[in-house]
């Protein structure tokens, strides 16, 4: 929608040089594949090959696998929103404080606030929805508060963020009057992960969808590059980058599928809706909904990042904060933006944190703060701003997940996983600091 | 200075309405007064030169008319009305664009996300068009400097005198009437501040009014039809160069007098 008509430019050139001959490139560099995004990816592989040949063969269990997935989630989705923040040069230290308070809210509504006031018995259909629907609110309003306070008020975000951490937590514990709120609602608690899964055929279904999903993504950018007449990569390049998206879905699938749910839990199940187990029957868990929410939150937060003028300006205003005002954009009210955006995305953590949990807790989501950080992090999120990815956060929360659990399954005790972890961390911003002098740029 | 003196150095026509007229501005940062009481006036089609030592207020001023800070007291006309300037996004609705001394460019984007910055070109869907905007920052490109290739590298990545053809890209995209450089040949090699010179004579007669800052007087010399000299956040003049001579500019600019309206 760009008014823009362009001034005759004139042409003070007189002659178009031909492109000089491209370099020969190299394989991967004609896959175009961000050399960072292959670091990470070779470094989680590291970790599991490793961790499986010391716990022997243990860890790359399609159980651990689904255990490992179902634990990153909530960590994953709150890392998606702090690039942004971090990515505009700032740091929310409230996140996990927020956690509980936007889990303090949910738990409160559905066994006391509505039941109470609306007259809504427990167990109503409505009850989980508008429990969600009152954190998300509070998440969101909170976050805004916060980036209000930094934007227009300007207190630096580490202050208010940290006064935050204290405030939240307590909040929650007020809300609450300390007291740990459940069991939560059956259909909330669906959104924890093993609770809640689509079944062998639902995810194979979604497996197809999502990869022709890809294949169409990769498709039309290249047909919208030779639409322009910008280079594209070679055919085969192109297969090879379909042949690696289709593949990594489908095994995905694949993997999360071959879990099954243990025998004497079926007997259960079948017992509860009063009917007997027929012999040899097997269930798989296939795709928790933990894992499509996060899902869905990768998406919409890429497409943010790199699709939309929100994002466009959340970069620019991380890499020159000046220039981005200069060009008109209100640095001030991006701020309260990105913060609400998170706050979102906290509330949203904290249906998957306290749906695994059945319940609400005091504690739930303590430090929380520092994981999140440390996966945008190790994800290659630059702390000087301007530079971040979505996927590199959620790849730096698996990357932080599957250390912890492949320590605590080794036998490592807690003092030295914690050691193990802040040294991976600082090591990784080392790794990315070198990386970032070698191909040049900040 | 006053008023009167600079209508009596504005050596136009009666009944012309100037493009931009800046009446009295003053701007004070803490205790220090960068413009004080400055006014100066700028035609169609002219290019008018701002003179000074290093610190005499020249970008300040102009950052005024861009938006970029708010004056504390005087008046802006654009076209003979009262404009009202509060932000880079007013200046832009009154067509005023912008090559700022320090480039504001992001350094962690490429030269198409700059280029449009605050203005993107969008889809049907609302997304940004990154296509489109490539392709039409390779058409302005190659006119503009033949050389640049670097169009999805970050613009950290580009020479200083790339970064300023990004800059200058820019300002020239989209419909300026009002054009300020605020030195933009100074990263720029020989060649390139042949065709920077080029480009502002053409762009002149199209119409356009031109604040140019630098300080190269005789470039300045040759490519202004005025030229306005500041110190210690004052005017120290306005003359036409055919009236003046380097030495007389240059004198302007160290002894902060004008030779031509204070005799010695
Ligand atoms: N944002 C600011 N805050 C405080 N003081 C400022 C600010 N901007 C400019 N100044 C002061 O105002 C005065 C004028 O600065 P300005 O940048 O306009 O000079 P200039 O004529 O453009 O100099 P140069 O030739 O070096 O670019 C200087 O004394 C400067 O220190
Ligand atoms: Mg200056």
């Amino acid at each position: 929608m760009s008014d823009a008509h362009a001034n005759p430019i004139p042409s003070t050139a007189k002659d178009d040089r031909p492109a000089p001959k491209a370099p020969a490139k190299s394989f991967l560099s004609q896959l175009e594949i961000d050399l960072r995004l292959l670091g990470m990816v070779g470094a989680f592989v590291l970790v599991c090959i490793v961790f499986n040949v010391l716990t022997d063969g243990r860890f790359l269990t399609p159980r651990n696998i689904f255990n490992l997935t179902i634990q990153t989630v909530s960590v994953a989705i709150m890392a998606t929103g702090m690039v942004f923040i971090i990515v505009t040069r700032h740091i929310d230290l409230s996140v996990g404080a927020l956690l509980a308070t936007a889990s303090a809210v949910m738990a409160m509504m559905q066994t006391r606030w509505l039941p109470d006031t609306l007259g809504l018995p427990l167990g109503h259909a409505a009850l989980p929805w508008l429990a969600i629907l009152a954190g998300l609110l509070a998440g969101t309003l909170i976050g805004a508060f916060q980036g209000w306070l930094v934007g227009y008020l300007t207190i630096p975000a580490f202050i208010v963020t940290l006064g935050g951490l204290l405030i939240w937590r307590n909040v929650a514990w007020y809300l609450t009057n300390g007291q740990t709120i459940g069991p939560l609602d059956e259909t909330f608690q669906a959104f924890g992960g093993i609770n809640g899964t689509l079944g062998a055929t639902g995810s194979w279904i979604f497996g197809l969808i999502a990869a022709a999903a890809a294949v169409l993504a990769l498709l039309s950018a290249r047909r919208s590059k030779a639409a322009h007449g910008f280079p594209v990569k070679p055919i085969w390049a192109e297969a090879v980058l379909i042949g690696i998206a289709v593949v990594a879905i489908l095994g995905f699938v694949a993997l999360l599928n071959a879990y099954e749910v243990p025998t004497r839990v079926l007997e259960r199940d079948f017992a509860a809706r009063g009917l007997e187990m027929p012999e040899g029957t097997t269930a798989s868990y296939g795709i928790p909904y933990s894992v499509l929410v996060l899902i869905a939150v990768a998406v919409v937060m890429t497409v943010i990042a790199r699709k939309t003028r929100l994002g466009r300006y959340i970069f620019a205003t991380g890499g020159n904060p000046d220039a981005a005002e200069l060009s008109g954009i209100n640095t001030r009210f991006l701020t309260v933006k990105v913060f609400a955006i998170l706050g979102a995305l906290v509330a949203i953590s904290a249906v998957v944190a306290s749906a695994r949990l059945t319940n609400h807790s005091n504690d739930i989501g303590t430090l929380d703060e520092l994981r999140v950080i440390a996966a945008a992090v190790i994800g290659g999120t630059a702390l000087s701003g301007g530079i971040g990815t979505i996927y590199g956060a959620i790849l730096g929360a698996l990357i932080m997940q599957s250390l912890q659990s492949g320590m605590a399954m080794v036998g490592v005790d807690a003092p030295l996983q914690n050691i193990v972890v802040g040294t991976v961390l600082v090591a990784a911003v080392l790794i990315d600091i070198i990386y970032r002098r070698r191909v040049g740029g900040k | 200075m006053t008023m009167t003196e600079t209508a009596k150095a504005d050596p136009r026509a009666a009944g012309e309405t100037p493009l931009v007229e800046l009446k009295d501005i003053s701007i004070a940062f803490g205790g220090v007064q960068a413009v004080d009481g400055v006014s100066i006036d700028l035609h169609p089609g002219e290019v008018v030169g701002l003179l000074g030592h290093n610190g005499a207020g020249k970008s300040t001023l102009i950052k005024i008319l861009s938006g970029a800070y708010r004056m504390d007291s005087g008046e802006i006309r654009i076209n003979g009305q009262k404009a009202e300037i509060h932000s880079p996004r007013d200046a832009r609705r009154y067509n005023i664009e912008t090559i700022y001394q320090t480039l504001a460019l992001a350094d962690n984007l490429d030269a198409a996300s700059n280029l449009f910055l605050g203005r993107e070109i969008t889809t049907a869907l609302g997304f940004v068009d990154d296509a489109k905007q490539e392709a039409e920052t390779r058409k302005i490109m190659a006119r503009l400097n033949p050389n640049f290739r670097k169009l999805n590298e970050p613009v950290s990545a580009l020479s200083g005198g790339q970064r300023q053809s990004v800059a200058i890209a820019r300002a020239v995209y989209f419909n300026a009437k009002i054009l300020i450089m605020d030195e933009p040949t100074a990263a720029l090699g020989v060649h390139e501040t042949a065709m920077v010179a080029d480009l502002i004579k053409e762009l002149k007669a199209q119409g356009l009014g031109i604040f140019l800052i630098s300080h190269d007087t005789r470039e300045m010399m040759e490519l202004c039809d005025r030229v306005s000299v500041m110190k210690n956040g004052q005017l120290v003049g306005t003359e036409r160069v055919e009236d003046v001579t380097e030495d007389d500019i240059l004198s302007m600019i160290i002894l902060g007098k004008n030779p031509k309206r204070e005799p010695a």
